[in-house]
């Protein structure tokens, strides 16, 4: 078994977040991991990505080779598209919906999901009219990590307690909040055909 | 055994700490930052008062933990490989002086250039100074490898070079701890001319380094780093070093290898392997990352003999960073094309912060300067340099640390006028300082400014040498004090700012202006620090 999952966004969005909850409840389920991250300068507003690679044998590089990668996650739908190169023919793509708008000369939002609905296997999330209803613009990324939850082999629960051991300095509102946003997320996805 | 998600720069540090080091030195530089903060955290590194302060620059961080060495304590240094230009003195010197407690220098090369100006191949640089590379290619061996080396630093008298890559430096795999060590106890060398490097002692030391070459290629032999596994297919022998051995690996996931492979994790090359490799194989091809120096120094090896293979001769490409999917090529495998990126998307470059200071100084000055033409701002390393792309495409060099003082010199020594240096407070003091005295010793016509944004901000935030003390600076180096002008970068002082900018330019001599707003990140950071603490008491 592996699971290679990219994980792609704008700095900011929280992507190292979401890769720290998932490397930290595969390795406490005993599986090998390798979780490539983004720092410096891309940090500042570009573009980011993260390489996850899970697998119940030793995983050898830490960058996903093209078109290998199981899932891609998008915070964000033009930065999931620009990894679009790593997903496998029959990989699935989750993405949230909602532009990040940081450039004069973003595309037609419609014609990113145009190309993202050409894919045989995609989700796309509405992450901006969730995070309205839980009134918490910042969980967006909690939210795509449900929405992610039951596409790869951890359990919800590890991935729970991967966001209380996060936010646990930040204080007990702020973990009840990201529970919930993740909650929200997987919520979301199970109400959606299974692709 | 507990077992810890490290980033590669983490188990740099833990494994120092554990092998008893008693400071750290380093300037904040990507992909290298992390090694120096985790141990600014490190309860262990706290308990023991293990020296973690920031240094001024690289060369500063190199001479004092070569200091720490001759008090017999042994000390980690860390640096980006640019960073290592900068210590270059002091490091191949301190081949020729040896060391007395264990000295380490972890540097850290950015093939690819995520966020550097080159893409140089550190290992050169320990080839040059004659000494052990150690160049890990997982987080484990990042633990084992910064963990011996000190002890291989003590064998041999000599610092080591450990050598990471971004893509280690950044990436996190599970790693189990060794026994964590007490740090030494103060003690002089033996031989207090030791340190001496007169020429009458320094050729006495250089023999002395020379003599070790023998001892070092031994260790690489014998090392557990540097070994061969057997394969069937003898046509092509293959010699993987660092990382290049995981995505060679990659490649035959659930498959066996067919080839004959060398892993090298220690330098200098060990010749005997190496030798027994060529001679089972017709031909040979080297994956490694960064220059194809293991590549040169075989074909130098065999001379006479088979061809060797890599990225001198076009079978891997010779810039940019490793992939599975080049080595697989490379091997001739061929594989499906992969979906491609869409046109509909767009580049999307790291920008200003909104609210930015050095933003609201940059627009300011970049008025003024418009009325004289293109081509008058010459800029540095830092976020600032962001000022380079659209919107503003406003400054015209960015080199290396304080550069823009010194190319700006230059460019009013050629007669140019107006001669502007934009370069922040943190490069400023890492290496412009002594580029502003040449400038206060010839009175040059030209304006610097300083953009202070209380931080070192493309890194994270850390704390800068000149906190507090440009001024001070600027005024004991000669700045003639009604030339240092101070303003807050506000877009509601645009005016103000502009006035000051214009005035400075006409004014024939030199002057310093400091826009001084600390970082927002950084200011952000800060207060939520602060609350967190309230919440504690």
């Amino acid at each position: 078994m592996k699971k290679d999952i990219i994980l792609a966004g704008v700095g900011g969005q929280g992507i190292l977040s979401v890769a720290a909850i998932l490397s930290n409840a595969a390795m406490l389920e005993g599986l090998w991991v390798k979780q490539a991250e983004t720092h410096g300068m891309s940090q500042r507003g570009g573009a980011v990505v993260a390489h996850l690679r899970l697998a119940d044998h030793e995983v050898c590089a830490d960058l996903i080779h093209h078109g290998q990668a199981d899932i891609l996650l998008g915070l964000e739908p033009m930065e999931a598209l620009r990894q679009l190169p790593f997903l496998h023919t029959y990989g699935v793509l989750i993405s949230n919906m909602e532009p990040y708008l940081n450039l004069p000369n973003y595309p037609p939002v419609e014609e990113l999901w145009t190309e993202i609905k050409r894919l045989p296997r995609h989700i796309l999330v509405d992450g901006g009219v969730i995070t309205h209803q839980l009134c918490n613009p910042k969980a967006l990324n909690m939210i795509m990590l449900g929405a992610l939850s039951d596409y790869i082999p951890l359990q919800a629960d590890s991935l729970k307690t991967g966001i209380c051991e996060l936010f646990r300095t930040k204080g007990e509102q702020l973990v009840q909040q990201n529970l919930e946003a993740f909650d929200a997320g997987r919520a979301f996805v199970a109400k959606q055909p299974a692709v | 055994m507990k077992r810890h998600l490290f980033l590669g720069n983490e188990a740099v540090a833990q494994a120092a700490i554990d092998a008893g080091i008693s400071g750290a030195y380093a300037y904040p530089g990507t992909p290298s930052t992390e090694i120096m903060e985790y141990i600014q955290h490190s309860p262990t590194a706290e308990e023991r008062a293990v020296h973690r302060q920031w240094s001024a620059n690289e060369k500063t961080a190199y001479e004092t933990a070569l200091g720490m060495s001759y008090a017999g304590r042994r000390a980690l240094v860390c640096m980006k490989q640019v960073g290592l230009n900068v210590a270059a003195d002091a490091f191949i010197n301190s081949a020729i002086t040896g060391v007395n407690g264990g000295l380490v220098l972890a540097v850290a090369d950015d093939p690819g250039m995520h966020s550097s100006q080159n893409e140089q191949d550190s290992r050169y640089y320990g080839r040059f100074a004659m000494i052990p590379v150690l160049e890990p290619s997982n987080q484990q061996e990042a633990y084992d490898m910064c963990y011996t080396a000190f002890k291989l630093s003590e064998q041999l008298q000599l610092p080591v070079m450990l050598r990471l890559t971004t893509r280690l430096s950044h990436s996190r795999a599970a790693v189990s701890l060794r026994q964590s060590v007490h740090p030494h106890e103060l003690h002089l060398p033996q031989n207090l001319k030791q340190f001496l490097l007169l020429p009458i002692f320094a050729r006495k030391n250089y023999v002395g380094l020379l003599e070790k070459q023998h001892r070092m290629e031994a260790l690489s032999e014998q090392s557990s780093y540097n070994f061969q596994e057997a394969g069937v297919h003898r046509h092509l022998g293959i010699v993987c070093c660092g990382l290049g051995w995981n995505y060679f690996r990659e490649v035959f996931v659930g498959r066996e290898i067919p080839w004959p492979r060398v892993k090298i994790g220690q330098y200098p090359l060990p010749r005997n392997l190496l030798e027994k490799l060529e001679a089972e194989c017709d031909e040979l091809l080297v994956i490694e990352e960064g220059y194809p120096m293991v590549e040169e120094q075989l074909r130098g090896f065999f001379a006479a003999g088979k061809p060797v293979h890599g990225k001198l001769d076009g079978w891997l490409p010779r810039y940019g960073e490793l992939t599975s999917d080049q080595v697989g090529r490379a091997l001739q495998i061929t594989y499906p094309a992969p979906y491609p990126v869409p046109e509909v998307v767009v580049p999307r470059p790291p920008s200003f912060c909104r609210g930015c200071g050095h933003v609201d100084a940059f627009e300011a000055l970049q008025e003024v300067v418009a009325g004289y033409g293109a081509g008058h701002i010459f800029s540095d390393i830092g976020c600032y340099a962001l000022a380079a792309l659209p919107p503003y495409q406003g400054i015209y060099s960015c080199v290396d640390m304080g550069a823009s003082i010194t190319m700006a010199k230059g460019a009013a020594d050629a007669g140019f006028f107006p001669a502007v240096a934009f370069i922040g407070d943190s490069t400023f003091t890492h290496s412009g300082m002594t580029g502003l005295l040449d400038a206060v010793n010839e009175h040059t016509n030209m304006v610097v400014v300083i953009s202070d944004n209380q931080c070192v901000a493309m890194t994270g935030g850390q704390q800068p040498a000149g906190l507090g003390k440009l001024e001070a600076i600027c005024e004991g180096l000669g700045v003639d004090p009604a030339h240092i002008r101070v303003f807050t970068p506000l877009h509601k002082n645009q005016e103000d700012m502009i006035r000051i900018y214009q005035e400075e330019i006409e004014y024939d001599g030199l002057s310093v202006v400091i826009p001084r707003r600390e970082c927002l990140q950084k200011a952000t950071r800060r207060r939520r620090q602060e609350k967190q603490k309230q919440a504690k008491n």
